[in-house]
């Protein structure tokens, strides 16, 4: 008893279109959850049941260790945000839910990056270390791995001044955010 | 204690009085404990069927049901019913058994991922990790169930735990932090919606099944006659409002009336009660309701704006906040003769467009006919439970269903089967009512086994399948958008039903004849036991009248 009630033939083009809408606008959640099992499984479930795609994740402890918090970041996708929200509210181990306003949060990522370098690239590699506040935290004779903290958008732009000089593998942890201020995110 | 005998006091304290399930191997301590735990124990033939019968002992009773399977295909089996009370908000906790914790995860005998399987399905659900979890998982589950938007709550509790030898202190206490549903209703939200009613020219009063559950149907009727309120409902919502009444329009939506189905295309105010918006209730969403701006009451905030935007949303118990609307509306002395104008315009389209279909002039029995047959039989007073099909539908247009809880069906999920058990759980908690179940004769095949079942416990549902040899609702659909190609769609004439419902030691009988079917049917509900009854009706009938899906309301055919 599908829909619509016709035999009409969809094209490939159509059902990709239907199932594809990204509204461009990036949204951090800040989700505060009990720490009982499954609890991420439910998160990322319902998620992924309500076609969202989750770009970053991070989970870790909070100041009480009865309570984890989840950040993840996502793209609006056919649902309201409001929607996929409201159903987190109904998950009974989640307590609390922040669509954190970009202007009024600190969002910061940690990254690993493994780099080719010989001897006459390392000095240029430094320099871009410098201006990004990176660290190398482990030296080869044939590469280093360089360590970053920052927004997502600051590992983007070092990412791509890096990679011309043979970027071997890259690890990045999601952006994890508190909201500014004294009030609680 | 063994953890298994505090589990029979917590089910004792939650006041439960009934639980249909099947044993197996990792709930063998649970079904040592209920030997002689005091709690009635139905054994019944397949887990589905378990399932089903506490979903329909919830529909019946208001309580809460309970259904209990052993692990792996024990817990699969149970799927179905707590999808089915997922989408129908029915408050049922499901217990599976679990293979011993050294065992999971490793793909040992009968382990299924019971947890993960039914995630997406439940309201919530426990995996017991330890013996001393189970008391308080077993309150918190029946507190999840039946509070809020009523739900499924699976405890899955691994075989070794159940056998944990444990203090036991009674305790009722729950401690769901995450848990807080909103029940109350904002009092100025409650007053803009009466002054909205107040100024409204087209009105229309939209009722679902939520009405029901939080047993508001005296509050709904107070609502309704503050003033001459139109009221309509889901297939859901029916027996909420008594019918049939000056002031019901019938069922809407793909299979409603007409009267309904324009009232809501012309109206200017629609106050949706505990209903959430279904696609079979709006056809093409964009061309729902064009005119109108929405009130929406619901105890679930993620129901609001779903699917239509409100523009005066009220989150909180129906039960609750219906008397607080009847108040303030009446506060605002609304100008009477005021809703005039609209009730002559649903009665030109009630006259114009009643239910009809063309009746036999011999012996055939119209399927719709049939349903007239029994309404009549039981003076409208039985408590009906239905499968899922044509016979569903005719169910709901020709039977008027007077009083909540009258009325058991599949509404959500749609599943074919859910009908002959849900009677038996329907049985179960109104003994003393007449129980009858309209079947098809391809969804009763899907649970016919729990006739032994009734048998054998002396459940005295009367069951009749409504026998037209086809999987109805899909041959009309390939009759009516599929250029008549039936594809396997054909049941043929088999079983014979008469020596089904006799094999399981129940009464057969078989009914041709329209001219004596209703005193036919007054014989058959007045014998002892589980009776089944095959009434041969006209094979291609059409339920009509019909929005085909995907369309606006006025497109509505036959």
């Amino acid at each position: 008893m599908g829909e619509p009630a016709t035999k009409e033939l969809l094209s490939l083009d159509e059902l990709e279109a239907a199932g594809q809408l990204r509204t461009g606008r990036k949204h951090i959640l800040s989700i505060l959850v009990e720490n009982k099992p499954g609890v991420l499984t439910r998160i990322t479930g319902l998620f992924a049941r309500r076609g969202f795609n989750i770009d970053t994740l991070a989970v870790g402890p909070t100041d009480d260790e009865r309570f984890s918090r989840i950040t993840l970041t996502l793209d609006g996708a056919k649902h309201s945000i409001d929607q996929v929200t409201k159903q987190l509210h109904k998950l009974v181990n989640v307590l609390k839910i922040r669509d954190l306003e970009p202007e009024e949060t600190l969002a910061r990522e940690l990254a690993l990056f493994k780099i080719s370098a010989d001897g006459a690239s390392r000095a240029e590699i430094m320099q871009i270390c410098e201006v990004f506040r990176a660290k190398v935290v482990d030296l080869g004779r044939r590469s280093l791995v360089i360590e970053i903290t920052g927004t997502y958008d600051k590992i983007e732009a070092f990412e791509r001044l890096v990679r011309p000089f043979g970027l071997v593998e890259m690890a990045r942890t999601g952006e994890i955010a508190i909201a500014r201020g004294r009030g609680e995110t | 204690m063994r953890a298994v005998d505090a589990l029979m006091e917590c089910l004792k304290a939650e006041g439960v009085e009934v639980v249909f399930g099947l044993p197996g191997g990792a709930n063998l301590p649970t079904y040592d404990a209920f030997y002689d735990a005091g709690i009635r124990h139905i054994l019944v033939r397949h887990e589905a069927g378990g399932g089903h019968a506490a979903e329909g002992y919830a529909k019946a009773t208001g309580r809460v049901g309970v259904a209990l399977a052993t692990s792996g295909p024990g817990a699969t089996n149970l799927v179905t019913p707590i999808c089915d009370a997922m989408m129908d908000s029915v408050p049922v906790v499901f217990l599976t058994g679990q293979v011993r914790t050294e065992l999971l995860g490793t793909d040992g005998f009968q382990e299924a991922d019971t947890i993960g399987i039914t995630m997406p399905i439940v309201k919530h659900s426990f995996l017991i990790q330890h013996p001393l979890e189970i008391p308080r998982s077993i309150h918190e589950a029946f507190h999840i169930a039946r509070t809020g938007r009523p739900g499924p709550v699976v405890v899955d509790i691994p075989q070794d735990l159940s056998r944990g030898d444990i203090p036991y202190e009674p305790t009722t206490e729950v401690r769901l932090p995450g848990y807080q549903p909103t029940t109350e209703g904002n009092q100025k939200q409650i007053r803009l919606a009466a002054k909205a009613l107040a100024n409204a020219r087209r009105p229309v009063l939209y009722v679902g099944g939520g009405v029901i559950s939080s047993d508001a149907s005296a509050e709904l009727v107070e609502l309704a006659t503050s003033d001459r309120f139109p009221v309509t409902s889901t297939v859901m919502g029916l027996g909420a409002f008594p019918a049939p009444h000056e002031q019901w329009l019938g069922m809407l939506g793909m299979h409603g009336t007409r009267a309904a189905n324009y009232a809501m295309d012309e109206a200017d105010l629609i106050c949706a009660i505990g209903a959430r918006f279904d696609d079979r209730i709006t056809g093409k969403l964009d061309e729902f309701a064009p005119r109108a701006k929405f009130i929406h009451i619901d105890v679930d905030p993620a129901e609001i704006s779903k699917n239509v935007p409100a523009h005066i949303p009220i989150v909180g118990d129906a039960g609750n906040i219906m008397p607080r609307l009847s108040a303030e509306y009446r506060a605002l002395s609304p100008q009477p003769g005021r809703l005039e104008e609209w009730w002559s315009r649903i009665r030109a389209w009630q006259q114009r467009h009643p239910l009809r279909y063309d009746d036999s002039l011999d012996h055939e029995i119209k399927p719709q006919y049939m349903i007239e047959a029994l309404y009549e039989a039981t003076a409208g007073d039985a408590i009906v439970a239905s499968d899922v099909g044509q016979h569903q539908m005719w169910a709901a247009q020709y039977f008027h269903f007077a009083r909540p809880r009258q009325w058991i069906n599949s509404g959500g999920l749609g599943t074919m089967g859910f009908g002959l058990p849900a009677a038996m759980g329907a049985k179960v908690g109104c003994p003393d009512r007449t129980v009858v179940c309209i079947a098809g004769d391809g969804s009763v095949q899907m649970n016919s086994q729990e006739l032994a079942t009734c048998v054998q416990e002396g459940i005295g549902i009367k069951v009749f399948v409504m026998n037209n040899g086809y999987l109805g609702m899909v041959r009309q659909w390939q009759e009516l958008f599929w250029d008549r190609r039936y594809s396997h769609v054909e049941m043929g004439r088999w079983p014979d039903f008469v020596k089904l419902a006799e094999a399981y030691g129940a009464t057969g009988l078989r009914f041709e004849d329209k001219r004596t079917l209703v005193s036919d049917m007054k014989q058959a509900l007045a014998m002892e036991g589980p009776v089944l009854v095959d009434v041969r009706v006209t094979r291609e009938e059409n339920t009509f009248p019909m929005i085909p899906a995907g369309q606006p309301a006025r497109n509505m055919v036959g």
